[in-house]
């Protein structure tokens, strides 16, 4: 009961403390206003985007772009992965340009794709899938490969078909992997998302931030940042949550170890 | 249902041989050369009868039982289930494995379906007849459960009773308890005997473990060091069940004295222990 308690109250407690410096820096005059505005103007700021609802199209623009992306990249991601896994010839054929294009920086793309895809939605969407695509890819390749030989071999001594081997054994057992790329295509769709507005964009976060920064409109940029920290967290908590329920039997006891009945 | 789950016992004549192997060898092939795992093999199991193999660990035991299951091909020699040569997979034949190799998101009766659905069969008309294992072995309780909920040996006897879902006519056991600490091991075989004796399934059931050999089997067939081969065919004439108490008697000494003695460091098996 303390305990919990503790832990909540904890980061609590840092959180004021951290305010309260904050605060105590931009009253003491140190820095000018108009770089560090004080914590009290940038909760106005974000309460006059919000009831104004200036923001509200560009949190839709780039909420459009970061789910989009992230679907798409996603999806394709794991039909690729299935695709290299069951299929040698194509492994081989596909896999080394995969893993170097891993390491390019896919955001060094953003422009290239404005000019094909416009300055609207399209390219975010593009950019972002991209981007979503490779920690996907990774993570269910890696996982699709990692299943127990023992269970391919219970399948296969009863003459069971690839596919259903596919769909009974290796698709679960992979489940976990799935969810770990998808928690880093998450974060990272929302950097894909905000890079493509910066580089060239009507709405959304990003470019509000940029319009914010030429105009020296500091609370308004806090405001949007503070914004794309909390559709990040939400983000991730959901997919988290998902997880939870999806594989449920990972983290209860491992993978068919010996647990004392009763736990998890 | 559960009259296919306790088939009569033909009495009278000698039973024909559901399982007869002759001269398999297998051979694989490493980088440092080729290894032989299996040098000459034959063994016959009639119907009903309860086979152990024993063996030193690396002589093959667990080759020879993927290559009845029909996992692998064989290098050299036969292998026939019901007088029909094994090649591919073999839906007839029930599988137990060293672990419970169990479906982690998948509850305990699903699991005991596996063989069904691996066989691309509707699961619906078999659940009756799996809930009536699980009570032959004790789990109807469990179930609904997944796999991580239950405790080692609860896991592998689910792995026992779906060796048994699709009523076999051969049960292929590998070493099935030999992830199990000693006091749950010794009484997995009790309920493994009491299971048998219900079902009276022909068993080819690999193992190290002597007692285990001459508490369950029929006949013990020793296999030497790799290559394994058949170096002892034993008939084991104790009266059937065996109770813990079997164990004390002077057969049961006399049988694991003479069996012991294949895998003695001075014996003809040197090196077979590890």
């Amino acid at each position: 009961m303390n305990e919990r308690l503790l832990n909540w109250l904890s980061p609590v407690l840092t959180f004021a403390v951290f305010l309260g410096l904050w605060h105590w820096v931009a009253a003491a005059g140190m820095v000018p206003a108009y770089l560090i505005p004080a914590p009290a103007a940038v909760g106005r700021a974000i309460f006059t985007v919000y009831r104004e609802g200036t923001i509200w199209p560009h949190l839709f623009a780039t909420g459009t772009e970061m789910l989009l992306g992230f679907a798409v990249g996603s999806a394709v991601a794991m039909v690729a992965a299935a695709i290299v896994a069951e299929f040698r010839a194509v492994e081989r054929c596909v896999y080394p340009y995969i893993v170097a294009l891993q390491s390019m920086p896919k955001v060094a793309l953003a422009p290239l794709l404005i000019v094909w895809f416009g300055f609207g939605l399209a390219s975010k969407i593009v950019l972002v899938a991209l981007i979503c695509f490779f920690p996907v890819f990774v993570n269910v390749l890696t996982g699709l490969r990692a299943t127990r030989p023992d269970l391919i071999d219970l399948y296969r001594a009863f003459g069971s078909s690839r596919w259903r081997i596919f769909w009974d054994v290796r698709l679960p057992s992979a489940a976990g992997a799935v969810f770990a790329g998808l928690q880093v295509a998450l974060v990272m769709a929302l950097l894909g998302a905000v890079v493509g507005e910066f580089v060239a964009a009507q709405e959304g976060l990003g470019s509000l931030i940029q319009a914010s920064s030429l105009n020296f409109e500091v609370p308004v940029m806090f405001a949007c940042i503070l914004t794309l920290a909390a559709m990040g967290a939400i983000a991730n908590t959901i997919v988290r949550f998902v997880q939870r329920r999806v594989v449920f039997w990972e983290g209860a006891g491992g993978r068919g170890g010996t647990v004392v009945k009763g736990e998890g | 249902m559960s009259a296919a789950i306790l088939p009569m016992r033909r009495d009278g004549a000698q039973p024909p041989p559901q399982l007869s192997i002759r001269g398999l060898g297998v051979v694989y092939r490493g980088r440092k050369g080729d290894v032989r795992a299996l040098g000459g093999v034959d063994l016959t199991i009639r119907e009903g009868e309860f086979v152990a193999v024993l063996g030193p660990s690396g002589c093959g035991k667990s080759t020879l039982l993927r290559i009845v299951s029909g996992l692998i091909a064989p290098s050299e020699g036969e292998v026939m289930l019901d007088g029909v040569p094994v090649r591919g997979p073999q839906p007839s034949v029930g599988i137990v494995f060293q672990q419970p190799t169990l479906l982690p998101w998948k509850t305990v009766i699903d699991n005991v379906l596996v063989p069904i659905r691996a066989q691309g069969k509707p699961t619906g008309p078999m659940r009756d007849r799996a809930l009536e294992l699980l009570r032959l072995a004790g789990l109807e309780a469990f179930s609904e459960s997944y796999p991580h909920e239950l405790s080692g040996g609860m896991q592998q006897r689910v792995g026992i009773v779906r060796g048994l879902i699709h009523d076999p006519k051969l049960l292929l056991m590998d070493e099935p308890f030999s992830a199990l600490d000693a006091m749950t091991r010794e009484r997995m075989a009790g309920e493994l005997q009491a299971i048998w004796m219900e079902t009276r399934k022909a068993v080819l059931f690999i193992t190290h473990s002597i007692q285990e050999a001459v508490m369950l089997a029929d006949r013990i067939v020793v296999l030497s060091d790799r290559p394994g081969r058949v170096v002892e065919v034993l008939e084991v004439d104790l009266p059937r069940p065996r109770l813990a108490d079997v164990v004390a008697s002077p057969r049961f000494a006399e049988i694991t004295a003479h069996l012991r003695a294949f895998f003695q460091v001075d014996g003809p098996l040197r090196g077979a222990r590890r």
